[in-house]
């Protein structure tokens, strides 16, 4: 049987990108590079949107990437069903493309944060989080300086009461995020996103603080060999 | 040609730590009697021809797609003088 094919898209400005591709390959998966100019997502079975400074994060974190020749695939693919993952950058631009609802926005207190930081896994159900424990806590890095999920009343209402907030902070919330929120999921479950970093967390080579974040690869390598 | 002003804010109900900061350093360099501010950012677009309703109407589209992110953000579109 042929590996399965997770792309990974790099934006001008992405920075985390050979790490996932990195963590995707150690999964056991391939890694297919997606050039965020190309109309072409090369058939690949799930997409990882990795972090960094996409455009300088000029405008808005995410808003000018957002409108990429690639988004023009990926956004209808991922309506479609295609398994998406946005880290940190790839978050803000799923927000931004209106993948996911709510926005980043400038932490509070205005200090880009860089830390080890304790994350609960609220919900398993999702194409990315299935190799996790309901309630399990793991240890992700985090760094960014917007990453304040807001969103308006009705919309995290409707995230915490659909079960669609798959990740929160915990042992104090870095930024000032609604609800200590650290990630979201589309109501499909096949889109997520995150401000931590799982492909920062894969090799104890590193000096990562954990190897939590091979849950994320393994869950999406379970799903697409068993689709 | 004419030129067309964009002003983009966070919507009121959005926490703008930036401008809280700023509020912050206001009363240190001794400008008493600020209450409150907010940042935000304003864009000039110049347009070839008229600022008509037509022009303007596109510049509302531009502010809507991209100047602004309308989850958060407010914005008004006016034209220079």
């Amino acid at each position: 049987m042929n590996a399965a094919r997770v792309g990974v898209v790099t934006f001008p400005g992405t920075l985390d990108d050979q790490d996932a591709a990195r963590a995707v390959r150690l999964a056991g998966a391939e890694a297919v590079p997606l050039w965020h100019a190309d109309h072409d997502l090369k058939g690949v079975d799930a997409v990882f949107l990795p972090g960094g400074f996409s455009y300088g994060d000029y405008l808005r974190c995410g808003a000018i990437s957002r409108f990429a020749p690639l988004m023009d695939e990926l956004i209808p693919a991922a309506r479609a069903g295609l398994p998406v993952l946005g880290t940190c950058n790839g978050f803000q631009i799923l927000c931004e493309a209106h993948l996911l609802p709510g926005a980043l926005t400038r932490n509070e207190g205005l200090h880009y944060i860089c830390r080890d930081q304790g994350i609960r896994v609220e919900n398993t159900s999702t194409a990315w989080t299935s190799d996790f424990e309901a309630g399990q806590e793991i240890v992700l890095p985090v760094k960014h300086g917007e990453g304040r999920y807001v969103a308006d009343a009705d919309t995290v209402s409707a995230l915490e009461s659909s079960g669609r907030v798959v990740f929160r902070y915990v042992g104090g919330n870095p930024n000032g995020s609604l609800n200590d929120i650290a990630g979201i999921a589309n109501e499909a479950g096949n889109v997520v996103g995150l401000m931590p970093h799982p492909e920062h967390a894969v090799e104890d080579l590193t000096g990562a603080p954990s190897v939590d974040g091979r849950g994320f690869f393994t869950s999406i390598l379970k799903k697409l060999v068993n689709a | 040609m004419a030129r067309v002003i964009v002003d983009v804010m966070l919507k009121p109900e959005i926490l703008d730590p930036q401008g809280q900061a700023i509020a912050g350093a206001l009363p240190r360099l001794g400008f008493s009697g600020v209450r409150d501010v907010r940042q935000g950012k304003r864009f000039e677009v110049e347009i070839e021809g008229e600022a008509d309703e037509a022009a303007l109407s596109e510049v509302r589209k531009m502010a809507e797609t991209l100047l602004a992110n309308t989850v958060i953000e407010d914005f008004t579109v006016r034209v220079e003088r």
